[in-house]
């Protein structure tokens, strides 16, 4: 089959590799109809998660049809139309039982590389470093799901793929980091980062019943978008100081809850930003947090702190006085995918969201190469990029161009 | 069954804290056994490279001291009545290495117990052991991979066991490794139950060894967390999660014969099967 595998810091590549097997009782091969390009996938792009391979297949947004089931699988057959969470989770232990599905005791065959960097294991990850599993991605035209009794998800035929394979992650993800924020009617919500993840916290901000979203980033066509689609009051952060803006909006408050949806690889201009990015560079640390920073010196006092972004491992110069001080709540981690499809699948099915909005950019798998230079560049207004198998590459046939509209 | 029964006392006394010796001729203690023999062997090759009066006087000090630390007995010692072995265990207590581990696992106490008290599940959830053979309701016969491609053997006992609670074992004589171990079941309220493990063993080779397959990242305490790990697993989803097997962009590469892997899978597997019916039914 042909799949997408990471091969070293900015190298993708299309390759041909062997059709994934059934290798364990609950285990499911589904046949891929859509996947998508993950901004955490970025994170792998520009090598700043460790334990990656050359040769890793890369994905965990995907979505397809049930082509074979191992001996345990009773309630999936062949054919299901099936979306598959990007945590993989066993759904029997402590945690999968609580609701915890990221952080399953069971799904990481190599949780002791886990423990020994993080002190626990969360859950394996679909293609997403051998410290998280080392599972084959869903950037490929089969992929093998484990567990799959609870990590295929059936959903009804008559929704389209792209109102749909949101579900395995980003709609989730920005859901749970806004019903982290505990938001009371009226109250106010930062969000640090406009993509995707960022673009359906602000959606579900206002879901939840906060009664204004102020969305922060420095990319024209995501603040955009989260004023037109998101309803956001918007701040580019290259044109001001951030906290001196949004105490001003806030009366001096400061927002009641702040989103931090853009982790580990926060870009920035003020010195602090500058730091992280010589420290990373140098390797003396793993993370730049400028954005978290930000979040936690701007939230008010006794507010929440609700983090989406993804984090590897070692935070610098982390105000955690300032935190102490105002009394704050974080929330944060992996989202627990599998307790969220179902209730958002029903607002899908309800109209009163569609998840295709944050779609720029439709391409073949072929053309994967393009999309992770494309969106890593935040070039050609990508927000967005969604790829199918089969589809003919725009290469071969000279259009070069997989833009959606 | 005498030395059955000889083992069996001195692993009481043992277990009480005032180790006791076996009734043999040894009479040194260990340590010094050891510096006896170093000793020794220092004045016996001092002795052959100087053959002078004194270099052969103290030569055969030398081989007495050697004779003294290789064999444990010493003939002056047992005239005066002084035994400095005696507060030492025999070599059939496992004691070299001791290992404790825990883990949580959603199940009951009596689930885990009836798994565990039939010892020939164990190789199931254990990488290390390849089978544990029932010889009658508390003996059994193990075999064991030991670091370097080793097998072992050995026939063990239940010496103690409290129905759901805990189950006590150790090797009989005669083991390649001399081992014991016991596992304790507790319920854990809302979390299922909490199951401890403690091994002792005496690895072959000695502590030494031990402490080499340590430096070498061996860790033995890693192997028990690890087979209690799978034992969760396996309890749990009824699996050991892998990725073995599965595929990435490294198999093309070691693929030089040019004929793609993946076209002898498909061709092989229901999976390929199925993917290339799909496709040609799409086409």
């Amino acid at each position: 089959m042909r799949a997408v595998c990471w091969e070293g810091k900015y190298d993708v590549r299309v390759e041909t590799v062997p059709d994934p097997e059934i290798l364990n009782p609950r285990d499911a091969i589904i046949q891929v109809t859509s996947t998508a390009i993950c901004g955490s996938d970025l994170h792998l792009y520009d090598g700043y998660m460790p334990t990656m391979e050359k040769g890793d297949i890369l994905g965990h947004e995907f979505m397809g049809h049930v082509v074979d089931v191992g001996s345990a699988i009773t309630n999936l057959r062949i054919g299901d139309r099936v979306l598959v969470p990007f945590t993989i989770a066993c759904g029997r232990c402590f945690f999968c039982l609580r609701g915890l599905w990221s952080a399953c005791d069971n799904s990481n065959p190599n949780w002791q590389v886990a423990e020994s960097l993080l002190g626990h294991s969360p859950s394996g990850l679909f293609g997403y470093s051998h410290m998280m599993g080392g599972y084959a991605g869903g950037q490929a035209e089969y992929v093998r799901v484990p567990f799959a009794d609870v990590g295929a998800h059936k959903i009804p035929e008559n929704l389209p793929d792209e109102k749909v394979l949101f579900l395995t992650d980003i709609f989730p993800t920005g859901y749970m980091a806004a019903e982290n924020c505990n938001i009371q009617r009226g109250d106010t919500v930062a969000v640090w980062g406009c993509g995707p993840v960022g673009q359906f916290a602000i959606k579900s901000a206002y879901l939840l019943g906060a009664g204004r979203v102020i969305a922060i980033d420095d990319n024209e066509d995501r603040l955009s978008m989260a004023a037109q689609e998101g309803k956001a009051e918007t701040l580019n952060f290259g044109d001001q100081d951030i906290f001196d803006k949004l105490k001003f909006m806030t009366g001096g408050i400061g927002p009641d809850s702040c989103i931090d949806a853009v982790g580990l690889e926060a870009h920035g201009t003020s010195i602090d930003a500058l730091y992280d990015r010589a420290k990373a560079a140098l390797y003396m640390a793993t993370d730049r947090p400028h954005a978290l920073r930000q979040a936690i010196t701007a939230c008010r006092k006794g507010g929440t702190v609700s983090v989406p972004g993804v984090y590897g491992a070692f935070l610098d110069k982390f105000p955690f006085g300032v935190a102490f001080q105002k009394g704050l709540t974080f929330k944060m981690g992996q989202t627990h995918v599998h307790k969220y499809i179902q209730p958002l699948l029903e607002l899908i099915e309800l109209g009163q969201i569609d998840p295709s909005f944050v779609i720029t950019h439709r391409l073949s798998l072929e053309d994967a190469a393009d999309g992770y230079q494309t969106f890593k560049q935040q070039a050609d207004h990508c927000i967005k990029v969604i790829m199918k198998p089969g589809m003919p590459s725009a290469r071969s046939n000279g259009n070069g161009n997989g833009r959606a509209h | 069954m005498d030395t059955w029964e000889v083992t069996f006392e001195d692993h009481n006394r043992q277990s009480a804290g005032n180790g006791n010796t076996n009734n043999s001729r040894v009479n040194v203690g260990r340590i010094e056994r050891v510096a006896s023999a170093v000793g020794g062997g220092a004045l016996v090759g001092y002795a052959l490279t100087n053959r002078t009066k004194t270099g052969i006087a103290l030569g055969l000090l030398g081989a007495g001291l050697l004779y003294r630390g290789t064999t444990g007995q010493c003939e002056a010692y047992r005239s005066l009545g002084i035994n400095t072995a005696k507060d030492e265990p025999s070599e059939d207590v496992a004691r070299d290495v001791h290992i404790e581990k825990s883990v949580t696992i959603s199940s009951t106490p009596k689930e885990l117990f009836r798994i565990w008290r039939d010892f020939e599940n164990l190789p199931r959830f254990m990488e290390d052991l390849e089978s544990v053979t029932k010889l009658d309701e508390t003996r059994s016969h193990w075999v064991a991979n030991a670091p370097g491609g080793k097998r072992v053997e050995w026939d063990a006992e239940i010496y103690n066991e409290k129905e759901n609670e805990m189950i006590a074992w150790r090797s009989l004589p005669g083991a390649d490794v001399t081992n014991a171990g016991s596992v304790h079941f507790e319920e854990s309220p809302g979390h299922g139950t909490y199951v401890k493990v403690v091994l002792n063993y005496n690895p072959p080779g000695g502590k030494a060894a031990s402490l080499l397959a340590k430096l070498f990242g061996k860790e033995p305490g890693q192997l028990v967390e690890n087979n209690l790990r799978r034992l969760k697993q396996l309890v749990e989803t009824c699996e050991i999660p892998t990725t073995e097997g599965q595929p990435s962009g490294r198999q093309q590469e070691t693929d030089a014969a040019g004929e793609r892997k993946q076209n002898k899978l498909a061709s092989k597997t229901p999976v390929g099967n199925l993917a290339r019916a799909a496709r040609e039914g799409a086409a």
